[in-house]
Parts: structure tokens; C-alpha cells; sequence
């Protein structure tokens, strides 16, 4: 009966939950990845993004991933393209609204080569916060009388044993990683966020395997002179890996915005022809650069200072 | 209204999407709590806070309470640091969803790609579900937003947008009419106001159905129908709608100089 309770917590016993240091690159911390695992993906649309690591998947020919996040935008299109991913989980997905409907999410849904599993983004929160919380399921008053409910078996609809109101039950969501993107972190993986959090405390407390990527790693004397910075503990982490502009070219909370002339350029490519488009992009900037620095200046240093430079306007007022 | 003063009304300075702002804008009162999708909403509740609302606020899905997003900087959804920009407060997107559950939002605000005679909103699939012709994104916050508050949705009117039965309810409005929302597990919230570029309408009390309140300045009741896919109400009295100030327009243009959302 309690036995997936008992798996989940089997799984977090065995992880080495000391002290420790965790650094590692790109490559090893995609080793950590099975092909058919899956995969919370933390930020939402364009923030956040942990596209460092979405990249290095995809490098690594990664399979069968099942990819969740609160919504997904055009990383979602790279994991599809490249056949990393057939079934993806979230509540809206395209790049964004001011670029119209992506054509490769049309692509791949219309001709049912992968799967867009909609649910209601509060149902997202719910199941990882849920999936945190070691609970099978939590209830919610949404999503009832919708099409969006019918096409789901896994949400059972009930009557509150206390009140006999309608109610949504939702499952718990415990993906076996998590691949979270921070704006700092210390090397043993206790994680500062600044800004929008979205839902990545719940997520990455509900995973089975956290992989952080940083803009910086800091010192653990610097986490410790204000711990109620500390957002992810570090006994939920696995792996740390320090990417500078790891999101790009999607935003990192004041330290970049979104790379608009890029997103503009990768949006023409895939609007002209949705397969030759993301194949050309995939060929061009995630299998051709050697590393993560020589994709960055694919994109070009006037891109990432003009990026940088609207990020830091946060911090004006 | 005669054929020549409906022309003259139609020779504006203002396109339909600026038009659709400024109407929606005026529905929002002072003091409100906004809970703001990205897109006309976003732009119509930061005009309204500019114009007659300052105590307006407005939550966005990313998990912001309260933003003033500034003038040129309109975000390219509602989860990008543009929208926290002089914030209260920012928490996780579940815990400002739930505050859509817990009761603290006056007023969702929403846009939509197709609606019907209930106000059930379909942002998911053209055609059929299980084959459809278009994915479209998705619900996003929207189905939370409209189950669990009153809701406001502003969007273009076009025959094809409003039609009798949309293909899939993505976002529940009044379901099929009645008490049909109610039976259906959702006791709070529903349709309030639907605007577009000709008219502003509301929901019969007993039916349920859409019915048009105010029409915009030279715009004939003719005109609505023409362009819905189904049987309008109207009501007894039909309003007409102030047309845009220019100083309405003028805080509008200020806001979005891009045309990022007033195409």
C-alpha cells in the first residue's frame, strides 16, 4: 500500500546528503540523466531557463526524457527538435505570445510525433508542491467543467469527505531530476534565487535529484552571513555546475534579460519552415559550438552586453 | 443613427486594439485586485492605473503582487522581471494562483482566442481535440483564473472568435448556461464583462447568455450581431461608450511605443 511512499523515501536515503562539496561540469552533470527519466525543469517561459543544461541533454543525446515546468517555451521546441523529449507536461507552451504560436510545438503535437499534456498551471504548482511534500496528492477547486479536466485520467474529481463539495485531486509529481538555474550558489549547493521564484523550492524539494546551474558559485561564508537568502538546502542538491549567462537567451532575474534579437532571429527561421528551421538552429548552435563559451559568442558579445545591461535596469529604482 | 454620422465616428485616430484598451481599461475601478493576463489585459489594467485607478493592483501569474510595469518595457509574458518592476511582493506562481482560490482577487482579466454564447473560452484546440487542425499554447493560468473569480475578457470582435460552441472549454464561463457552473464544482466567480472593439457586454442572470450592454461610438447593435457566431441579448437600454480621450490615448501610446500589443 505505502510503497511508492516507501520508494520516494528510499530514493532520498540513498543520496549522499552530507556537507559536500558537488562541483562538476556540464558533461558530468549530464551523465546524471537517464534517457526515460523524468524531468522538472525549473524558471517559467523565458526566466530562468536552466538552458545550459537543457543544451548539454540534448549534446549528450539524452532519450525519452518526460519534461515538466510551469510553462514552456522555445527550450521545449530544442527538446522536440532534437528528439529528446516526445511528451512534455505544462500548462502553456509556445515561445511567446509576441511571436505568435510556435511552429514546432504545431509541428510535433498535430502530427502526434510528442505529446503537450495540459494542465491548469495552478495544477503544475499543486503536484510539484504535493510531489515536496511527500503526500500522494493535494485537492483544488479548478479545472472542473473544463476540457481541460476530461483529457486528463490521472486528476480524479471527488466529494470532500468533510463538506461534500466538488473537488480536484491532483497527483503528486516527483520527477527523478530536477535541472534548476540560480543566480548563486555555494559548492555545496545552497541556492540563492533572486526575484520570481516560480515553482522551483516545491520543485526541487519534490525531485528525486537536483541539478543546479549558477551564474556564480559564492562562498559558503557568504551563504551563511544571510541564510534566509537560502532558497534550495544543499542536502537537495547533487550536482553544481557554474554557467555564466546560463539561460541565454532566455533572462536571468537582474543580472539579463531576455535576448530579444535572437529570439526574434530564432522565430523567423523556424516560422519560414518549423523542421528545416529547427534542425538548421539545433546544427548551428547547440552540435556545432565545442563548449558553452564558443555558443555564447555564436550569439555575439553585442547581444550578451545588450542583455546584460537591460537586466541590471532592475536594480535602478 | 443615421448612415452619415456613423461614418463620421468611424474616421478615428485610434486603431481597434487601441480602442479595445482604453474600453477595457475603463471597466477596472480603483482599489481593485487584479489578477492580469499578458497581452490587451496587462496593457488596459497599467493604463488604468495611470489614468484613474493609482490604487489598482495587479498580481501576474509569475508571482508578482502589485507591479507598475514601466512605460516602453512591456514584457513578453507575465513571467519576466518587467513585471515586477515596483512590486509589493513576489512569491511562487502557485502561491499567487492561490490566492485566486483563497478569495483575494476582485477581478481576473483575460484574452482570448475563441468564446462562446456562455463565455467559455478555448485557447487550446481548433477543431477537434483529439486532432486538431491548430494546437494553440494552452490554458496558462487561465482556467484557474476563470474558475475562481470574476472575470473580465477583452478581445477582438470576429465571427470566427465568437461562436456558438467553442471546441474545447479551456477556461470555463458559464459552462452551458444555467446553473451549470455551479453544478459543475465552481460556486465563485464567472463571466462579468466581456469587452471588444464594438461593444461591451454582460451575462443574462438566469440563462447565463451573452448580452450586449454599451456599444463603442458608431457602432449599431446590426453591426454586433453580424460579427457573432450566435444569437446576442441585448439589454432594454443600450449605452454608448465615450469614445477615447486623447489624453487616454496619449497614456496608451506612452505605455506600448513598440505596438507590441496594440498592433
Amino acid at each position: 500500500m505505502s510503497e511508492a511512499y516507501l520508494e520516494l523515501r528510499r530514493r532520498t536515503a540513498e543520496r549522499d546528503r552530507s556537507l559536500r562539496e558537488k562541483v562538476m561540469s556540464l558533461e558530468e552533470a549530464a551523465a546524471l540523466v537517464k534517457d526515460g527519466d523524468k524531468v522538472g525543469i525549473g524558471g517559467s517561459t523565458l526566466s530562468r531557463t536552466p538552458m545550459a543544461m537543457i543544451w548539454a541533454l540534448i549534446r549528450a543525446g539524452k532519450k525519452r526524457l518526460s519534461c515538466s515546468r510551469s510553462i514552456m517555451s522555445s527550450e521545449g521546441e530544442l527538446l522536440f527538435g532534437s528528439g529528446a523529449s516526445e511528451h512534455v507536461l505544462t500548462s502553456w507552451f509556445s515561445q511567446g505570445i509576441v511571436w505568435g504560436v510556435s511552429k514546432v510545438m504545431r509541428l510535433y503535437t498535430e502530427s502526434k510525433r510528442a505529446r503537450f499534456e495540459e494542465w491548469s498551471h495552478m495544477a503544475v504548482g499543486m503536484r510539484f508542491k504535493a510531489g515536496a511534500m511527500g503526500v500522494p496528492f493535494l485537492p483544488m477547486r479548478s479545472m472542473m467543467g473544463s476540457g481541460v479536466l476530461a483529457r486528463l485520467p490521472d486528476a480524479r474529481q471527488i466529494d470532500c469527505p468533510f463538506t461534500g463539495e466538488k473537488l480536484v485531486l491532483v497527483p503528486a509529481l516527483n520527477p527523478d531530476v530536477a535541472l534548476i538555474h540560480v543566480q548563486r550558489c555555494d559548492a555545496f549547493g545552497n541556492a540563492q534565487m533572486d526575484g520570481l521564484q516560480f515553482m522551483d523550492i516545491d520543485l526541487a524539494m519534490a525531485a528525486n535529484r537536483v541539478i543546479l546551474t549558477t551564474e556564480r558559485i559564492v562562498s559558503n561564508d557568504q551563504i551563511r552571513r544571510a541564510p534566509d537568502q537560502t532558497k534550495i538546502p544543499f542536502m537537495a542538491v547533487d550536482a553544481v555546475v557554474e554557467v555564466p549567462f546560463g539561460c541565454a537567451p532566455h533572462e536571468c532575474y537582474g543580472v539579463y534579460e531576455p535576448f530579444f534579437k535572437h529570439l526574434d532571429m530564432y522565430a523567423e527561421l523556424i516560422r519560414k519552415d518549423p523542421a528545416k528551421g529547427i534542425a538548421h538552429y539545433l546544427d548551428r548552435y547547440v552540435y556545432g559550438p565545442k563548449s558553452w563559451t564558443e555558443y555564447l559568442s555564436l550569439i555575439g558579445v553585442e547581444e550578451m552586453l545588450d542583455a546584460a545591461r537591460r537586466g541590471r535596469r532592475i536594480h535602478d529604482d | 443613427m443615421t448612415t452619415e454620422t456613423m461614418t463620421r465616428a468611424r474616421q478615428r485616430d485610434y486603431t481597434a486594439s487601441e480602442l479595445l484598451a482604453v474600453m477595457a481599461g475603463r471597466l477596472l475601478e480603483d482599489g481593485q485586485v487584479v489578477f492580469a493576463g499578458v497581452g490587451i489585459p496587462l496593457l488596459a489594467a497599467t493604463l488604468a492605473q495611470r489614468l484613474h485607478g493609482p490604487g489598482l493592483t495587479i498580481l501576474f501569474e509569475g508571482g508578482t503582487i502589485g507591479a507598475f510595469v514601466e512605460p516602453g518595457q512591456l514584457p513578453p509574458s507575465t513571467n519576466e522581471q518587467r513585471c515586477t518592476r515596483r512590486a509589493n511582493m513576489v512569491l511562487s506562481s502557485t502561491d499567487v494562483l492561490l490566492l485566486l482560490q483563497r478569495g483575494y482577487v476582485d477581478i481576473g482579466f483575460m484574452g482570448g482566442a475563441q468564446i462562446d454564447q456562455y463565455g467559455n473560452l478555448n485557447s487550446s484546440f481548433i477543431g477537434d481535440p483529439e486532432n486538431p487542425t491548430t494546437r494553440l499554447p494552452g490554458t496558462g493560468g487561465g482556467n484557474d483564473i476563470s474558475s475562481l473569480t470574476q472575470m473580465i475578457v477583452a478581445m477582438k470582435h470576429e465571427k470566427r472568435r465568437f461562436v456558438e460552441k467553442v471546441d474545447f472549454i479551456t477556461s470555463p464561463g458559464f459552462i452551458r448556461g444555467g446553473t451549470s457552473r455551479r453544478d459543475a464544482g465552481l460556486p465563485a466567480g464567472g463571466m462579468y464583462r466581456v469587452v471588444t472593439d464594438l461593444t461591451v457586454m454582460g451575462f443574462d442572470e438566469q440563462t447565463k447568455r451573452m448580452k450586449v450592454l454599451a456599444l463603442h461610438p458608431g457602432v449599431s447593435l446590426e453591426e454586433v450581431r453580424d460579427n457573432t457566431g450566435f444569437p446576442l441579448l441585448a439589454a432594454d437600454r443600450i449605452e454608448t461608450t465615450e469614445p477615447p480621450s486623447e489624453r487616454e490615448l496619449q497614456v496608451l501610446r506612452h505605455l506600448d511605443p513598440d505596438k507590441l500589443y496594440i498592433a
